[in-house]
């Protein structure tokens, strides 16, 4: 097995990003983690996660598509994508990790999202085995093995050597790049890290957590399910919950006047705001119970009801700790799965 | 005061003289309650909870709940007591439908700062006279209570009920507290330093609007930035600059009305600390026209919407911005 000291991690970093942008967790000035453009400098964060996930680097906040300019009659439409960069994201967790597939399975399936496309394409990313989990972590709900992260180049560390493991030919042609610095070792280091990740995973308070109350045949008894109302009564209807998400994925988009043109961008949007999917007949969820129910049932329902079972949600537990109210997926799960 | 709180609940509405209760739910953690109304003793018995951690200001419920059949029981903490009086006085809460049993507060704990302290995979936590026992997966963790309160509570302006029917525990005093200490630091920092110190505190916006959406003082039915027809209506920044806006946009918008119970700070997931706008506002109010202290009372007339001769001309503006 390919592995380093991880007294060479600023080699590494300075290494990558000779060739290409590199993204790594780091902590803020108020000691939170967040995905920051590597120069000489910047340190490598052990936090388990960052506060916003990593999803805006192919879906980010906002995005300008196009512009117009008008003349007259006459409109000009310009495409204003500029060359994207290649880029490495390193350090994504797996539930991050999983979240870009089911981004993928939204933005990829025809009609293709060309600008999400081609920053997929343009990515790669690195992904970090868990060492420390925390209580408001339930990725095993969904599947996905904190030990097991994938990604294009899946990495643990012990804390004293970084092991790297190609996972894809973008992985294999990426390890090439930084290989002057790796030495070829015995996976044992590696292999003790990810059993001692699954024993912690096994103590977690959330593991017993099930989906078997869940999935797209579910529809009609989660639907009219007489809980909605006590769970969402408290909803403040602010969209921290699908801001900090890793796959919450709905955009609204807008036209910018700029006085001689327009500006057409989109943006994140939210279905607990009270305008989501508002059109010109008016807005289909008038009570913020529609809107509450639509985020749930979306991840826990339509999701795998649309992609063969699979859920929207990969348990990182941002919005567990993040919600203003503490009202969250697996509360809602725990009531739901309650006949 | 959880178990007398249990009981004032389940005494009044025996009695019939509340038909619910408005109070914190347990979660599944120890610290992650949720606000919640509670319609039999059962339901208060097996659910209800009261402490540390239950820190939201529940009285912007009330605003709804006050317009339906029947009166409500609400227990509110001293500063929670601040914004019910303001909602009052802004007609938003129908004060008849209304049982408010003020609750002594001791100050709350903020679970980010457990987090911050790197501890993870929490237990349970029991609080032993100012002394946490943390129980994680990874083994126990002792800590100081006074390591991890609530930056608001740490500048606690009073310990006083300014509103209640009835007091659970002990009514304290105003504070002469220290909240506008950081206030005056950024008024002594250069505009320049100021500037960097907003715009890199600023730009972590994410624009979620859970400020704005827990805000008591926020309580129009339709805010202009989600209104569509508005014409400002923006759920993307058009430039950097633009989420700035928005906050000191907000911050103008409860200008003296804010009572600073600092629930858009605890909200914020990014940790901006919004509540240092509503104070640099409340300490100004208080310079230019005399203390004030919205939430105090009901009826008195606010600085800004009031007029006496003697109140300060527009070009205190000017005076004071030159440096």
């Amino acid at each position: 097995m390919l592995m380093m000291s991880m007294d060479k991690i600023d080699e590494l970093f300075a290494l990558i990003a000779q060739n290409q942008a590199l993204y790594i967790p780091a902590d803020n000035k108020d000691g939170a983690a967040e995905y920051t453009r590597w120069s000489e400098g910047v340190k490598y964060s052990s936090a388990l996660n960052t506060v916003r996930s990593a999803k805006d680097f192919f879906f980010p906040q906002t995005e300008n598509l196009v512009d117009f300019k008008m003349e007259g009659k006459n409109i000009e439409i310009i495409d204003i994508r500029e060359e994207a960069e290649d880029f490495v994201l390193f350090g994504v967790r797996a539930c991050d990790a999983k979240s870009f597939a089911i981004l993928d399975s939204v933005y990829l399936t025809d009609p293709v999202d060309s600008y999400y496309k081609t920053r997929r394409e343009h990515g790669t990313v690195i992904t970090m085995v868990c060492n420390k989990p925390s209580e408001t972590c339930f990725c095993s709900t969904f599947g996905i093995d904190a030990s097991q992260p994938g990604g294009d180049v899946e990495c643990s560390s012990d804390g004293n050597n970084l092991y790297f493991e190609a996972k894809t030919e973008k992985g294999k042609a990426f390890i090439e790049t930084i290989s002057s610095l790796l030495t070829e070792g015995d996976a044992s280091g590696a292999e003790a890290v990810k059993a001692k990740t699954k024993e912690i995973l096994a103590k977690l308070p959330l593991s017993g957590l099930s989906t078997e109350a869940f999935g797209g045949d579910k529809l009609n008894e989660h639907f009219n399910s007489e809980k909605w109302a006590s769970l969402s009564e408290a909803c403040l209807g602010c969209g921290t919950c699908t801001f900090v998400c890793p796959t919450c994925q709905c955009y609204d988009i807008r036209d910018f006047d700029t006085g001689h043109g327009i500006k057409r961008y989109r943006c994140w949007d939210s279905c607990m705001y009270s305008d989501f999917t508002k059109m010109a007949h008016g807005n289909p969820r008038l009570s913020q119970l529609e809107r509450f129910r639509q985020r749930f049932m979306h991840k826990l329902v339509y999701y795998p009801a649309n992609n063969n079972g699979e859920f929207g949600c990969v348990g990182c537990g941002r919005c567990l700790a993040k919600c203003p109210i503490s009202m969250n997926i697996v509360k809602v799960m725990k009531a739901l799965e309650v006949k | 005061m959880q178990k007398a709180i249990i009981e004032k609940a389940k005494e009044l509405l025996a009695a019939g003289t509340v038909n619910r209760v408005m109070g914190w739910k347990k979660g599944d953690f120890a610290y992650d309650s949720t606000p919640a109304v509670f319609y039999n003793a059962e339901e208060i018995d097996s659910e209800f909870v009261y402490d540390e951690f239950t820190a939201s200001n529940v009285s912007k419920y009330l605003i709804k709940e006050s317009q339906k059949e029947g009166k409500i029981l609400v227990f509110l903490k001293p500063c929670d007591t601040y914004s019910f009086n303001q909602l009052i006085k802004e007609h938003r809460i129908n004060r008849e439908n209304v049982y408010v049993a003020g609750i002594q507060c001791d100050g709350k704990l903020d679970i980010e700062k457990f987090r911050t302290k790197g501890i993870s995979g929490i237990q349970s936590i029991t609080n032993n006279n100012g002394t946490l026992t943390v129980e994680t997966i990874y083994g126990t963790e002792t800590v100081s209570a006074a390591d991890v309160i609530a930056e608001r509570c740490l500048s606690c302006k009073s310990k006083k009920h300014v509103a209640y029917d009835e007091l659970i525990g002990e009514d304290g005093e105003v504070i002469d507290s220290n909240r506008f200490d950081m206030v005056e630091q950024l008024e002594n920092m250069s505009a320049e330093e100021r500037y960097d110190f907003w715009r890199s505190q600023l730009s972590k916006c994410i624009r979620c609007n859970a400020c704005r959406n827990v805000c008591p003082a926020c309580s129009c039915e339709n805010c202009v930035f989600d209104n569509p027809g508005s014409g400002i209506s923006n759920k993307a920044a058009a430039d950097s600059f633009e989420e700035n806006m928005f906050h000191i946009i907000r911050a103008f918008h409860v200008a003296g009305r804010c009572t600073d119970c600092g629930e858009c700070s605890r909200v914020c997931p990014q940790n901006i600390p919004l509540h240092l706008l509503n104070r640099k506002f409340i300490k100004d109010i208080n310079e230019l026209y005399g203390d004030y202290q919205a939430g105090e009372d009901t009826d008195s007339r606010a600085p800004l919407t009031n007029y006496r001769q003697e109140d300060c001309e527009p070009s205190v503006v000017h005076e004071r911005g030159v440096e």
